[in-house]
């Protein structure tokens, strides 16, 4: 007992329980709250200041028409601007085509990394390889499908088209949904997989009919984010698919330019007329509405197979 | 005077305890005096929150989102829950020991100077690290790699390591949450032992599923059960009797005790 | 039954060739889409550095530490730009870093209550989902103007630092500098609150449990059992800082002569590229493609140090 009375006396604790705030103790505590929560509440102010921005200042100004009329080039009316109806279409092709390349390219990856590789060196190269090319600066996928596609007319003599646009936009996605292919097919438990091949079905059947629907939510989701990354870059996109004035119709629309909104919003931005920069907040607001829409789905897909697993 | 003296000795008192998760009520109206400098065990079937109601002791529910406590705990004359209580103050004397081995991951002497550390101990660490190592019959093991990882060591070994890390910012009360329960019988004996020690200096109250241990280790038992009772969403945990462990084991009161000393339920 | 009549009900007992044949195919199929990433990777790689040949060979290392780009003259160096890029993403980094650890931290740990911690966190991610194009509307737009009275105030009171030197004009670094931490502060955040997540609660109890406050806990048990997932993060954010495009070049001003100041209009390879690229002809385009590979490099390194640093630093616990 003597020993631990001395041991005692070695701590220099305060004699009571009580809560004392100017403790160097709490003091620090308090203060380091205090920093939290500011560092937190600058890190959202901009994104309120953003969104509110872009509702009030491009909801304010949306209509009908301008959802479904074309833009104006900019300094041939000095007061309408037109509309941004072929740039939300031109998003849609061009995300429709992208995601057309990369879903069954990337799906098919995933499989073969996570069902049939046995963690050779290929497949450690293809995972390594899928992190760095989804840190690959995407203006960098934009100059080499330039430098592929483009510059080389390699489409039936066509230069600039939407087809080249969304080839750029599925080198962006596909790491994203190669990894989520990937990753949610390993959540699949391997008693599934026993169970099926067990019974004496294929490995094609197996992994058509048990493991891939198993894993349908995460990969859902995977693919609707990189969607929703897609459609709202430019990079990409200024010097493969450019931009048009016009509707894209006709055989040889996806062998032309096209417009998008993110092009539309860079370009228009950049003018000195206040109509297109008007403009550009109406696209912005839509985009961005789009995006987030998108980002909810994700979300909502994910909350789904949560409670599914419960 | 004999009453006097017995009220002197209880180190912490609950008093119509109750603690709720949410809509959730765990444990239910516990009256319980725990005596200083003794080895009090809280026994009984799982769910019934006689988990949660060690955790209340040092206010680790506090971690826990919508945990509340109604009632009492007094701890040396304080009230544990009342607003100007600081609770780190509360788990610097009352310790805790938990279910699963939980070094950091840092060194085994880190682990155990950090805490020291942050007591404001002023005295040599080295000796410190030294005894509590020591005191925790787990020297031997450690000695020769002391700026090695703590999870270098084995389950067993990392316990007491933890029991180590505790009694090393000699704390006045140590909770044990089945310390054993994820060891291989060889440590548990050396655990066991080692609360013996360990209970010349300091009151200890351990939860455990382990009649045999309760009966081997404690003074005191406090023995819980859970029933389905009014007003609670599924069972609510509460006490059913609290005496020496002599008396519960060998001549309970009440007849749940004697079916779950029995072995009848649990 | 005989064995006989129960060989018949079984017609595909024996596997036809046809099953083989879409097993082994779909084999051979899976693996080939795997390769596709090998290829686009080699295939960027190879476009790259063959576009960037002539410029190559005409300057060498040169271009690294020439800082004229003067597309009359014929004449190229890339150190602007580098130099841009470095400096943009290093700083808008170290001010990103700790806003969205400790947002991270704010967002996990108990102090204040859980939806308020949902709240944020969502609204967070929500920030990662806004374009970097919107991003830059908005710089310019909305965020220059109202900086530009403080900037100027800064160049006014503190002209005598090189970084502060030059008047604002508008577009500039330093608003370049601001909008990436503004686009870096979700990617950061995120991978931070996953980070601090994984951590078990068991150490946080453990700590606890001897008694140590809530910031002594962060930041001598969690943090450092978070570290390799954070550092990771960090590391991403700076690859993404060095590759984006749009924001920066919306805002960054564009130019080619160098300045020191983060005050004046500057450039970075992305924006370069993003400007100059379509319009460009003969040996600005190898100049441009030659800054593009410096760019791959760039990002490749610290992709890679990433990859290596989270699992360099993993704690076992």
């Amino acid at each position: 007992m003597d020993n631990k009375h001395q041991l005692e006396k070695l701590f220099q604790r305060s004699s009571d329980l009580l809560y004392h705030p100017y403790q160097k103790r709490n003091l620090i505590s308090s203060s380091f709250n205090f920093i939290a929560a500011l560092f937190s509440a600058i890190a959202i102010l901009p994104l309120l200041l953003l969104i509110s921005y872009v509702i009030i200042k491009g909801g304010s100004q949306l209509n009908l028409a301008i959802l479904t009329e074309l833009p104006e080039p900019p300094g041939d009316d000095l007061l309408g601007s037109g509309g941004i109806g072929n740039a939300i279409i031109g998003t849609f092709i061009v995300t429709t085509l992208a995601a057309l390349i990369a879903v069954p390219i990337g799906i098919g990856g995933g499989i073969y990394l996570a069902e049939f590789s046995k963690g050779g060196n290929f497949s450690k190269f293809i995972r390594f390889g899928t992190n760095v090319l989804s840190g690959v600066p995407s203006i960098i996928a934009g100059v080499t499908v330039y430098g592929v596609v483009v510059s080389t007319k390699l489409f039936f003599g066509s230069s600039f088209s939407a087809l080249a646009g969304g080839i750029a936009l599925s080198i962006l996605m596909l790491p994203t949904v190669i990894k989520t292919t990937d990753e949610g097919l390993k959540l699949v438990s391997d008693d599934l997989r026993r169970a099926s091949l067990g019974i004496g079905a294929s490995k094609f059947i197996t992994i058509t009919q048990i493991t891939l629907p198993s894993a349908f939510t995460p990969i859902a989701t995977g693919i609707v984010l990189a969607i929703a990354r897609a459609a709202g870059e430019t990079a990409p996109l200024i010097f493969t698919a450019l931009f048009s004035f016009y509707w894209s119709s006709g055989t040889d629309a996806l062998l032309s330019p096209i417009a998008s909104l993110s092009v539309l919003i860079y370009n228009f931005a950049l003018e000195p007329y206040k109509a297109q920069n008007e403009l550009a907040w109406v696209a912005s607001f839509v985009l961005v509405i789009f995006l987030l829409t998108l980002n909810i789905l994700a979300r909502w897909l994910t909350g789904m197979s949560e409670k599914r697993r419960t | 005077m004999p009453t006097d003296k017995r009220v002197n000795q209880a180190c912490i008192k609950l008093e119509n305890v109750s603690i709720s998760y949410g809509g959730f009520e765990a444990v239910r109206n516990v009256y319980c005096d725990i005596p200083k400098g003794k080895v009090t065990a809280f026994i009984g079937p799982s769910g019934c929150g006689k988990s949660t109601l060690l955790r209340s002791i040092n206010r680790m529910n506090d971690l826990i989102e919508n945990c509340t406590l109604k009632g009492r705990v007094i701890y040396e004359g304080n009230d544990l829950y009342q607003p100007n209580i600081d609770p780190v103050e509360v788990r610097r004397r009352i310790g805790m020991v938990f279910q699963q081995p939980n070094p950091f991951p840092k060194s085994i002497y880190e682990n155990i100077a950090y805490g020291a550390r942050i007591n404001g101990f002023t005295g040599n660490m080295c000796q410190l690290v030294e005894n509590s190592l020591r005191k925790a019959a787990v020297w031997e093991e450690c000695k020769d790699k002391l700026n090695e990882s703590g999870y270098s060591l084995s389950g067993g070994q990392q316990q007491r390591l933890c029991i180590a890390r505790t009694i090393a910012v000699q704390p006045d009360v140590i909770l044990m949450d089945e310390p054993c329960s994820a060891l291989d019988p060889i440590s548990t004996l050396k655990i066991e032992e080692m609360i013996h020690e360990l209970k010349k200096t300091f009151t200890i109250i351990i939860v455990t599923h382990n009649m045999q241990q309760a009966l081997r280790v404690s003074d005191m038992t406090a023995f819980f059960n859970a029933e389905v009772q009014a007003g609670g969403s599924g069972k609510v945990g509460y006490l059913v009797e609290f005496n020496s462990t002599q008396k519960i084991f060998n001549s309970p009161t009440q007849k749940a005790t004697q079916d779950y000393v029995a072995g009848r339920f649990g | 039954m005989v064995e006989s009549e129960k060989k018949e009900l079984f017609t595909l007992r024996r596997r036809t060739s046809s099953e083989k044949f879409i097993d082994n195919g779909f084999k051979y199929a899976a693996l080939s889409m795997a390769a596709m990433v090998a290829i686009a990777l080699f295939t960027i790689f190879i476009v790259v550095l063959e576009g960037s040949f002539e410029s190559m060979s005409q300057y060498g290392l040169q271009f690294l530490v020439k800082s004229d780009w003067d597309p009359v003259t014929d004449s190229y160096g890339a150190f602007t730009a580098i130099y841009g890029t470095v400096v943009t993403s290093i700083l808008s980094l170290l001010i990103a870093v700790p806003l969205g650890v400790g947002t991270a931290i704010f967002i996990t740990e108990n102090i204040i209550p859980i939806w308020w911690r949902n709240i944020i966190g969502i609204l967070v991610e929500l920030l990662a989902a806004i374009p970097s194009v919107v991003l830059g509307l908005w710089a310019i737009f909305v965020m220059e103007p109202a900086l530009r009275p403080l900037l100027k105030q800064l160049n006014i009171s503190f002209s005598w630092i090189p970084f502060l030197s030059t008047e604002p004009v508008g577009p500039g670094m330093a608003p370049a500098i601001l909008i990436l931490v503004v686009m870096l502060l979700p990617i950061i955040t995120a991978i931070s609150r996953d980070s601090l997540n994984q951590v078990p609660s068991k150490l946080r109890e453990a700590a606890y449990g001897i008694g140590a406050s809530r910031w002594s806990t962060i930041f001598n048990v969690i943090i450092p059992a978070a570290i390799s997932g954070i550092a990771g993060g960090v590391l991403l954010a700076l690859g993404r800082a060095m590759g984006e495009t749009m924001a920066v070049t919306m805002i960054i001003g564009n130019s080619n002569n160098f300045s020191l100041s983060l005050l004046a209009p500057g450039n970075t390879i992305a924006a370069m590229l993003a400007n100059q690229f379509g319009e460009a002809d003969g040996s600005q385009v190898s100049s441009l493609m030659f800054a593009a590979f410096i760019l791959m490099i760039l990002t490749l390194n610290v992709n890679i140090f990433a990859q290596w640093m989270v699992r360099r630093l993993s704690l076992k616990y």
